[in-house]
């Protein structure tokens, strides 16, 4: 027989405290949304499907607006931002629905909801990587865009509003995307759910956009800019309070 | 299904009265619009349905938190109701709208803010229903919608908000008016006729909630029966 070694102060030995055992292994909020984006910008960097997916078909769309739109001289700095926008609506539409999509069918989704983590770790990891793949292909699609219109967009400020406004399409896209793949139609229903959701985002960084490239005051950018930081601000917000109810089986 | 409460059925009288009551002071006891003419008349209704269309959005809202939070499942079928009476009135309201805007503006429609945010307010609640249909679980179905329900609520004032800041044509009858909006004023008969109208709308919706609601309960009921017949 072991004898239990004496303590002290006498107290009785035992194996471990289990609350301590948890509190040693239970990430931090920040550390675990960090390992879901590794684990999504890693799988991405493997095979580059959805940037590459997002990517030509953004191309495709500009080049399609070339002869849908009369774009002559004269109306393109008019016209510009409400291209780009578009183009950056619906490539982000493509890669908000793959993204989730293989979540669910490789059962990933499952997974990562078993983690000892807060749900909504799993809605900012998805956000921020979702985002991330956003703002490669408009890094990629901007300079293309000015090469092929001759519009300078290596504006800082422009920069400031297009990622504000990515920022904001991410969160609602992350949510109402988490939603549309747990349905029948799927992809089908993203666009139709996002969109209208998603207007103000869309309607203020075109009216900034569009401010900026014009050579408008400031003030007249400042205002649809404020609209854009709010409506982040609440949407992000609400997306952390209600991922809960979206995820639970 | 339960037989119809007294509440409704005097409910039921009371709407159809209302109605009737508004449209007479609608299309007769009001003054000719000295502008406009006749087709002024089309804005008593207009506003009515109006008010009760976004009322019932923002009531759906409410509805939809409250489901997530007590998971009771008749707050499911209240937000519903309210979805869908609302999204008829509120195309009803886009209708008459148009059909005032051709004399007035020359136009059925315009991309005026107001107008755009009507139409993107609608789509919203559509997307609703679309949402709703592509779920099998009634649960996850009660979830989403109010989710979505949430969302919709806050996305369309905002969306007002940032295009309300640039200039509209539409008149502004309730608040100030600056030179740039049409200005329209309502003589002592007109606001009755208007007043009346938004009340009679008011119970009008009530009443029609009250019917969906009931309408839910048996909804649910066959379900329950078809799920016992299958298995």
């Amino acid at each position: 027989m072991i004898e239990k070694p004496e303590t002290l102060d006498n107290r009785p030995q035992t194996l471990d405290r289990p609350s301590s055992r948890e509190a040693a292994h239970r990430p931090s909020f920040i550390k675990a949304t960090l390992a879901i984006v590794q684990k999504d910008l890693s799988a991405e960097f493997r095979s580059f499907e959805l940037i590459s997916a997002m990517l030509v078909f953004s191309l495709l769309v500009i080049i399609i607006f070339n002869f849908a739109l009369e774009l002559d001289v004269k109306v393109r700095e008019s016209v510009t931002s409400g291209v780009l926008w578009t183009t950056f609506a619906f490539a982000g539409t493509l890669g908000l629905n793959r993204s989730m999509s293989v979540e669910k069918d490789r059962g990933c989704m499952d997974g990562l909801l078993l983690a000892p983590v807060d749900r909504s770790v799993i809605y900012f990891g998805k956000a921020i990587s979702n985002l991330i793949f956003m703002l490669i292909v408009e890094a990629i699609v901007l300079p293309v865009y000015s090469m092929l219109y001759n519009v300078n967009l290596f504006r800082l400020d422009l920069l400031g509003v297009i990622l504000l406004g990515s920022i904001g399409y991410a969160a609602v896209g992350t949510l109402l995307s988490t939603m549309s793949a747990q349905t029948r139609t799927r992809e089908v229903l993203l666009p139709i759910l996002l969109f209208p959701v998603a207007m103000p985002v869309l309607l203020a960084s075109v009216k900034a956009c569009n401010g900026l490239l014009t050579g408008a005051e400031f003030s007249e950018v400042l205002t649809p800019l404020n609209l854009l930081i709010v409506y982040d601000v609440i949407f992000v917000a609400i997306a952390f309070m209600v991922f809960d109810f979206v995820v639970e089986e | 299904m339960q037989p119809k409460p007294l509440a409704l059925k005097i409910l039921d009288i009371a709407s159809i009265i209302a109605l009737a009551v508004a449209t007479y002071l609608a299309l007769v006891f009001a003054p000719t619009e000295a502008v406009m003419g006749q087709v002024q008349r089309v804005f008593y209704f207009h506003i009515g349905t109006a008010w009760v269309g976004l009322l019932g959005f923002v009531i759906a809202a409410v509805a939809g938190i409250a489901y997530l939070i007590t998971k009771d499942a008749r707050w499911d079928r209240f937000e519903v109701a309210a979805v869908e009476v609302s999204t008829v009135f509120f195309f009803i309201t886009i209708v008459l709208g148009s059909i005032w805007a051709r004399p007035a503006w020359n136009t059925w429609w315009t991309w005026d803010p107001r107008l755009t945010t009507a139409a993107i307010t609608e789509l919203i609640y559509i997307a609703y229903f679309m949402l709703r249909k592509g779920i099998e679980d009634p649960e996850k179905r009660a979830r989403f919608g109010a989710v979505y329900t949430l969302l919709g609520g806050i996305s369309a004032p905002i969306t007002f908000m940032v295009i309300r800041l640039f200039r509209t044509i539409h008149p502004i009858v309730i608040g100030s008016a600056n030179a740039n909006q049409e200005k329209m004023s309502m003589t002592g008969d007109m606001k009755v006729a208007f007043f009346f109208g938004l009340f009679a709308f008011t119970v009008i919706f009530i009443d029609l909630i009250w019917h969906r609601i009931r309408l839910g309960s048996l909804e649910e009921k066959v379900e329950q029966l078809k799920l016992k017949v299958s298995m």
